[in-house]
């Protein structure tokens, strides 16, 4: 049922085309992707001799949440840093919102929202001003600006603290703050990388809502990255284990449970598919910006 | 042949909102550049403390001994020019390191997958960087004003002197920026920084002329933008004060060099997200 070989994984939720018809899974893997929102062709990064991505083949249908799990370094960040243009693939390409990421990355940037792994909403402006430039980057206009980013101060909850400076916000605040800057263009897909790391239980709820929300009130197709299994199992309605920068298994968090045996739990599969070994060689790098966020959010 | 004409029309449309676009963005970003700086004016405050010592110092000293020929212009207004160019430097030659905290944050992220053009995230900042370098010169004009140091007081000169003063301080700002995409770490950027700023201020016609210079030192100031940017500032700034080139010999190299390392700078900055 899982293929864990790349340019094989096939998406298992059978998803309705435009014209009514239920596509065959497979036969959907040829298709020209009109109806997924997130679709990669053998997607690869090469940083020297490491492969960090490798030849990932995923199909993410709209108005998805799906989660790309894996261990530190198992090409999570990469494959993200591709689909929303900061990386170009070393061969590969893959089709974001309907645009190619390799020809028309502009056009890509156009139609996503991105909440990057690190804290990026600045802590000497107020939320407000920093969503103005949010605004003003993503060319809505004047007369429009001002009932966007109150509607995304309000669906975040922070009208009230909306002229405050953002350093005198909670971590859980920072994020949402940040979900709304990346909702203000509505996009037709949101990128977010580790959206929860570091923020207590809560924090971490309200995240998800806000999201479940998003995805259900603007149809906006959610990709997150984690490591988080409650995360995956809670808010994901399909999820990818990346594995040495492949694709270990592809499906729902209860097919991915009953492929691995009975009263299987997330993390089971997790171990399952990552070779059930630690990764001893999790980068430096990696632990030091997960602590630096979590301590900055915390 | 309507349809050719509508064409036409679109594709200027087209092009006049692109320009647009790219307008509205880089004024976004320097726009919350400076609404930083102005929630915090320690920060200008405190880089005025650094020229006065060297005008009050420095100068009075030199002035007293009258080792340096300046023509009919005191020593002391000779070199205020020199220290505004030369504060303009310093300030503006550490700018990367807000670059590199911007990316360790993700704030470079952020920016980078949002659809503003690369080189109106890098003309923004370079811009939000020149109206710093104006502020330190209305901070030298008020040292030279308490020092009763002569001046142009016309507002001619003093336009020139602010946009020099801009100018000066994107090029730095800018040349800092590419070195920040380049070393990527504030520790080997700080090393690098300290590294520079002596040579380009000493290598310069800052503090004294290049008549004084050896050949070989004459030709590194010659490639030193410094050089030129004190040299518009001392024709413009102070009275009886003399240019080796004239404005638009000074301005058209220091906006050659400015276009120039703005287009690299924009085409590094990507790499800074990697």
């Amino acid at each position: 049922m899982l293929c864990p070989e790349p340019g094989l994984v096939r998406f298992l939720p059978v998803v309705p085309t435009s014209d009514g018809t239920v596509a065959d899974p497979l036969a959907s893997a040829h298709s020209t992707g009109e109806s997924f929102a997130i679709e990669t062709f053998a997607l690869t990064r090469r940083f020297g001799e490491t492969i960090a991505a490798d030849h990932i083949a995923l199909q993410v249908p709209q108005g998805l949440i799906f989660g790309l799990l894996g261990p530190n370094g198992a090409g999570k960040s990469t494959t993200i840093k591709m689909l929303t243009t900061l990386l170009e693939p070393s061969s590969g390409t893959a089709k974001v919102a309907g645009f190619d990421i390799v020809e028309s990355p502009a056009q890509v940037r156009r139609r996503i929202g991105y909440v990057p792994q690190l804290l990026s909403a600045d802590g000497a402006l107020t939320g407000y001003e920093n969503l103005e430039l949010s605004a003003k980057l993503y060319g809505i206009a004047r007369s429009e600006r001002k009932s966007r980013i109150g509607e995304a101060l309000q669906f975040m909850g922070l009208t009230e603290p909306a002229h405050r400076l953002v350093r005198t916000y909670s971590g859980g605040m920072v994020r949402r703050l940040e979900v709304a800057q990346a909702m203000l263009h509505r996009p037709a897909v949101l990128f977010l990388d580790e959206p929860t790391v570091g923020l207590d239980p809560v924090a971490r709820r309200a995240v998800w809502e806000r999201l479940l929300e998003l995805r259900s009130n603007y149809r906006m197709t959610v990709l997150i990255t984690t490591h988080g299994m409650d995360e995956a199992d809670e808010l994901c309605d399909s999820i990818a284990i990346l594995h040495l920068g492949k694709v270990a298994a592809v499906g729902s968090p209860a097919e991915l449970k009953a492929s691995v045996g009975p009263d299987a739990t997330l993390d089971d599969v997790f171990v399952h598919y990552s070779g059930g070994t630690i990764q001893e060689e999790g980068s430096y790098r990696d632990i030091r910006h997960a602590r630096r966020t979590a301590s900055r959010l915390g | 042949m309507i349809s050719a004409t509508r064409d036409a029309q679109l594709a200027v449309s087209a092009d006049s909102s692109a320009v647009f676009d790219f307008f509205q963005q880089t004024a976004a970003i320097a726009q919350m550049e400076l609404k930083k700086v102005m929630r915090d004016p320690t920060e200008i405050l405190a880089r005025a403390v650094q020229p006065v010592l060297w005008i009050v110092i420095f100068g009075n000293v030199f002035s007293r001994i009258r080792a340096i020929p300046t023509g009919e212009v005191s020593y002391l207004a000779f070199m205020t020019p020199g220290i505004l160019a030369q504060s303009v430097l310093f300030v503006a030659i550490f700018y990367g390191i807000a670059v590199i905290w911007e990316r360790d944050l993700g704030i470079v992220h952020k920016l980078l997958v949002s659809p503003a053009r690369r080189a109106s995230l890098v003309y923004g900042k370079a811009l939000s960087a020149g109206f710093r370098g104006a502020m330190q010169a209305v901070i030298i004009y008020f040292v030279a004003l308490a020092l009763g140091i002569r001046i142009q007081w016309k507002p001619l000169p003093m336009a020139g002197v602010l946009m020099g003063a801009m100018l000066g301080s994107a090029i730095f700002a800018t040349f800092s920026f590419i070195i920040a995409c380049l070393v990527k770490s504030r520790e080997r950027f700080m090393g690098i920084g300290q590294l520079m700023t002596m040579p380009l201020f000493f290598a310069s016609n800052a503090i004294y002329p290049l008549a004084l210079m050896p050949p070989w030192l004459r030709v590194v100031a010659f490639l030193n933008p410094l050089t030129y940017l004190v040299d518009a500032l001392r024709g413009m700034m102070i009275e009886h004060g003399q240019s080796a080139h004239s404005l638009p010999v000074n301005f058209g190299v220091l906006a050659l060099i400015f276009v120039i390392l703005a287009a690299i700078a924009t085409r590094l900055y990507p790499t800074l997200a990697h």
